[in-house]
């Protein structure tokens, strides 16, 4: 079978849906490739380059749309694209079907298959194909650098001999893929930087990117199904509202990537915000496609406001890059056609019972099979909510430092009472000489105890060889014994000092063999 | 005829052990108090062939040096991954010494009582001892032997399964017998009433038949315990070994024997107690055998193991700042720790950091894997116990955890729900990047899923850990 990709129609759409690296990973798979020529030019990547991967250069998109047996494109195909798949064909792109039903249709009634990078479920095991995250990783770097691009001042903070620069601080609002590479980002290259989402399990992302999460006082649990936030309740709202008012005036840098799937975007930064913001301050908003976080922005263009704060509303931030975004891109695609292709012999199976492979297909077999059914497992469990540890007060401390003390006293006084009164009982039978071996062993057991809690984790097989080898001091009783006129208990006694001889040897040896190992660096 | 010099030198032998066990608590000083216990054993058998154990001492000499050059040999081949077998094996020998013995004990007082006075008289060595006690005396006598007999035939079999474990040469899975523990307490209840039988008088087969029911007790109890509990199924025979020598000790009437009975018993105690601790198990679960049922339904695990090859652990390597390493038996099974240990040289040849870290349990020996990277020349100041470095895995790059399971299962914290749960583990999960060196995908000893190896930062490298490190070992620059 033949993969193709056309050449992007869409106006400003950089990328493409296959590089020269995947279609050699392709063709292991067992399948041919085709390339509309110049398809990959605004990508930084040749015809020639192509070529060179053993890839066909086809002359037009018709007759590319014609050759292919499966098409490979980043955005949803245009109605003229669409009319031009046949029955068994498979498209797989970019789709959105909640948003675009009617070529949705159109594809249906072609009879082709449609597979849609976006629905792609966010499960583990699909990460490998979710063209969703590594482009919003792509957005959440890019939406950094545009940002640093239209701010004046560093990132990093430094004391210079023409002055001291304080360090940019950066809020990050909505730690998804895009929030936590901008968090990343942002954290390398020197900024303060804070995060804010809804979704209380995602703080530790949130600091293990080293940012500082910004936790809102409040009990509801946000996370919606498949990794992403539910819509929030009013006084969740406020709550919010109030905590960004906090910060407005102090952060320099704002980059929004909220997002609710099927829903506009959730307006988190509204124009009060923006006035309360200082001169010269950026805001970048990621979710400007779906109407934008912020009231003022402005899709696909880059405004500046009358204090003076500059939004940037650009929805094409992966296409920016489109050389980074076509290689993972086209990975994401060569790992679904990896997992459409079980025999790696060049023809797709569409095995509808796997979680991933059905919930990307759109269409199939002439039948619409969108929406899927939800998910089996979610995307990231959700933490269960955290007591906070009681903070105590110092009297409060000092009452349970003097109980932990009293119960400690009663719990040893209670041991050594009744210690010693079983030694008293067992004296008053024993005659005296077995008490004075009894003194003699009690005294050795707390020796004992006393002395081997000091020694360090890393020696306990040394000890366990010495403790080895010095209980072969069984000998001496064996020694005592062998001198005995009986020939029964002088032979039992010599074996008992043959194999307590082993023991004293090896233990001893084994020890210091041991021992002469450890050395410090 | 007293002893006043053997008595004089049992006091200083005796301060020689315990200087020696005290010795322990630092590297340099233990090489010093190995030295001590040497002297100390010395001593003690010196002065004991020339006071009251003068019969036969060329005999004496002969049969030390004799099992001193087994005892030589054995010392210097073993490997260091065969230590807990090694340790095992001699615990068995003085096991059984201490039965041997305490029968002997027996038969003196049975040879002692048939005679009379002048024979009494002219008695040496431990008979006379015997010789002058009063029936109490004797009384008690028996009860020490008795029990010195009976804690030194647990010992035995069960150092002798323990070994064969260890050894692989027998199945290291929990075994037990139809009746369970229930074979066990009737054993138990058989030694009580042969003791209270031999005490009244009914002559030396009972002490026969309460060995026999002490060897069934420690065989068919250490086979009920699996591979991974050995660490503490070691050190409670180590310790057992420990008490026999006291009980014949008291039978004997020889407070060295007794001194340092208590002082094995109570440091093999402690040592269970610690590893029981580090597995957040009581001491009579582990010695009952086998993990306890779950108490509900595990947490279930999303997501897939995730491999990777040589290269990208390399390309990983060359990249991070800061290293841990969390070796397991694993690493000892596949003669890993000089790889391993190559590795380390070349990493922090590069300047980065590179540490191990230590869970108490790791292997089948408490502190084996501490002797094992000694062994291959790490250095011991870069090896850390659980509780120094669980701290800094969050800002370690990357942890590369060779044949380890349980002690780093995240779900011991997460799922209480879980075996393990509560068991204190080694935080590997929250380093940014994690590399499982296993052999292939099955669970843990415990049979536990381990949610580590699907977690996002986790990436498995499957193979033997000795051919996995040695083909890092070439892609590290």
């Amino acid at each position: 079978m033949k993969i193709g990709a056309p050449k992007e129609v869409a106006k400003g759409e950089a990328r493409v849906a296959l590089t020269p690296d995947s279609a050699l990973q392709l063709q292991k798979l067992g399948y041919d490739c085709a390339i509309e020529t110049g398809a990959g030019t605004a990508a930084g990547f040749s015809d020639a380059a192509y070529e060179e991967a053993g890839v066909e250069i086809v002359k037009t998109p018709a007759a590319l749309w014609k050759a292919a047996d499966i098409v490979a494109k980043v955005q949803p195909p245009t109605e003229t694209e669409a009319k031009r798949l046949t029955k068994g064909k498979t498209l797989i792109s970019f789709f959105w079907p909640a948003q675009n039903e009617e070529l949705l249709e159109l594809c249906r009634s072609k009879g082709a298959s449609v597979i849609a990078m976006d629905m792609v479920p966010r499960i583990s095991r699909a990460q490998k194909m979710d063209a969703l995250s590594s482009m919003a990783n792509i957005a959440g770097y890019r939406a950094v650098i545009e940002a640093g691009n239209n701010f004046g001042r560093f990132f990093t903070g430094q004391v210079t001999a023409a002055g001291k620069v304080p360090p940019a601080k950066v809020l990050v609002i909505g730690a998804g893929v895009a929030g936590l590479a901008a968090i990343g980002t942002a954290t390398s290259l020197g900024a303060v930087v804070r995060a804010f989402d809804v979704r209380p399990e995602v703080a530790e992302q949130i600091e293990s990117m080293g940012a500082e999460f910004l936790m809102l006082d409040f009990s509801d649990d946000m996370s919606g199904e498949g990794g992403y936030a539910k819509p929030a309740s009013p006084e969740f709202i406020e709550k919010e509202m109030e905590l960004f008012r906090a910060q407005a005036p102090e952060v320099d840098i704002v980059i929004t990537t909220a997002l609710i799937p099927g829903k506009p975007a959730p307006k988190l930064w509204p124009e009060e915000m923006v006035r309360l913001m200082k001169r010269g301050s950026v805001i970048v908003d990621l979710a400007a496609e779906k109407g934008g976080n912020c009231d003022l922005t402005v899709p696909d263009e880059k405004i500046e406001t009358e204090n003076g704060v500059t939004i940037v509303g650009y929805t094409d931030f992966p296409s920016r890059m489109a050389t980074q975004s076509s290689t993972l891109y086209a990975t994401n695609i060569r790992h679904m056609m990896t997992d459409l292709t079980p025999e790696k012999d060049g023809t797709p199976v569409h095995d509808m019972e796997d979680d991933v492979i059905r919930g990307a297909t759109v269409t199939h077999a002439g039948e619409i099979t969108y929406p899927p059914p939800p998910p089996k497992v979610q995307a990231i469990a959700k933490a269960p909510r955290k007591e906070a540890p009681k903070e105590l007060t110092p009297e409060e401390k000092r009452a349970e430092e003097l109980a932990a003390f009293k119960a400690q006293t009663k719990r040893q006084v209670g041991l050594l009472a009744i210690g010693a009164a079983a030694i008293l009982a067992a004296g008053l039978v024993a005659p005296a000489s077995f008490m004075q071996h009894f003194i003699v062993f009690v005294l050795s057991v707390f020796v004992g105890f006393q002395v081997i809690w000091n020694v360090s984790h890393s020696l306990h097989t040394p000890l366990m060889a010495i403790t080895n080898a010095i209980s072969s001091i069984i000998i001496l009783g064996a020694l005592m014994q062998i001198g005995s006129t009986s020939l029964l208990v002088t032979i039992l006694a010599a074996v008992s000092v043959f194999m307590a001889g082993i023991n004293i040897f090896g233990g001893f040896l084994v020890t210091r063999r041991m021992l002469a190992m450890f050395q410090k660096s | 005829m007293e002893y006043g010099f053997t008595t004089a030198a049992y006091v200083v032998a005796a301060v020689l052990f315990i200087l020696s066990l005290g010795g322990l608590s630092g590297q340099e000083s233990a090489k010093r108090a190995v030295w001590y216990g040497i002297v100390g054993m010395a001593l003690a058998i010196v002065a004991t062939l020339i006071g009251p154990g003068a019969g036969l001492w060329g005999l004496s000499l002969v049969l030390i040096a004799l099992g001193g050059v087994i005892g030589w040999q054995a010392a210097v081949r073993v490997q260091m991954t065969q230590m807990p077998e090694l340790v095992a094996a001699m615990h068995s020998l003085v096991g059984l010494a201490a039965v041997f013995v305490g029968f002997n004990a027996d038969f003196e007082i049975l040879r002692v009582a048939a005679m009379d006075d002048t024979a009494k008289a002219a008695l040496e060595g431990f008979a006379a001892l015997v010789a002058k006690k009063t029936p109490v005396e004797i009384n008690i006598l028996k009860v020490e032997l008795s029990l010195g007999i009976f804690i030194g035939a647990v010992t035995f079999t069960g150092s002798v399964i323990a070994y064969g474990k260890l050894a692989g040469k027998v199945d290291s899975a929990a075994r037990k017998l139809p009746g369970g523990h229930m074979l066990n307490a009737a054993a138990a209840i058989g030694s009580i009433l042969m003791l209270a039988l031999y005490l009244g008088g009914a002559g030396s087969w009972t002490l026969f038949v309460m060995a026999l029911l002490a060897f069934f007790i420690g065989y068919h109890l250490i086979m009920g315990i699996g591979g991974a509990d050995m660490p503490v199924v070691v050190s409670m025979l180590n310790s057992y070994s420990g008490w026999a020598a006291a009980a014949i000790g008291f039978s004997l009437g020889n407070d060295l024997l007794i001194v340092v009975g208590a002082l094995v018993g109570s440091s093999g105690a402690i040592l269970s107690y610690i590893m029981c601790k580090a597995m957040n198990r009581s001491f009579i679960s582990v010695i009952l055998g086998g993990f306890g049922g779950a108490q509900g339904p595990a947490a279930e695990i999303e997501g897939e193991q995730i491999a990777i090859d040589a290269e990208g652990v390399a390309a990983a390597l060359n990249e991070a700042d800061s290293v841990i390493i969390v070796p397991g038996y694993g690493m000892a099974v596949a003669q890993a720790q000089n790889a391993v240990s190559e590795l380390t040289k070349k990493l922090r040849g590069q300047g980065k950091e590179v540490r191990f870290a230590i869970h108490p349990v790791a292997g089948r020996l408490p502190g084996h894997m501490n002797v094992l990277l000694a062994e291959a020349r790490v250095p011991y100041d870069i090896v850390l116990e659980m509780d120094e470095i669980n701290e800094d895995f969050p800002e370690t790059d990357v942890v590369i955890v060779i044949g380890s399971n349980d002690i780093v299962n995240p779900a011991a914290q997460d799922d209480p729900n879980s075996p393990i749960a509560g068991m204190p583990v080694l935080e590997v999960w929250k380093a940014k990047q994690v590399f499982v060196s296993k052999r292939g995908q099955g669970a843990g000893y415990s049979g536990i899923e381990n949610p580590l190896f699907f977690k996002e930062n986790t990436r498995m490298f499957y193979g033997d850990a000795k051919q996995s490190v040695d083909k890092l070992l070439a892609l590290i620059d």
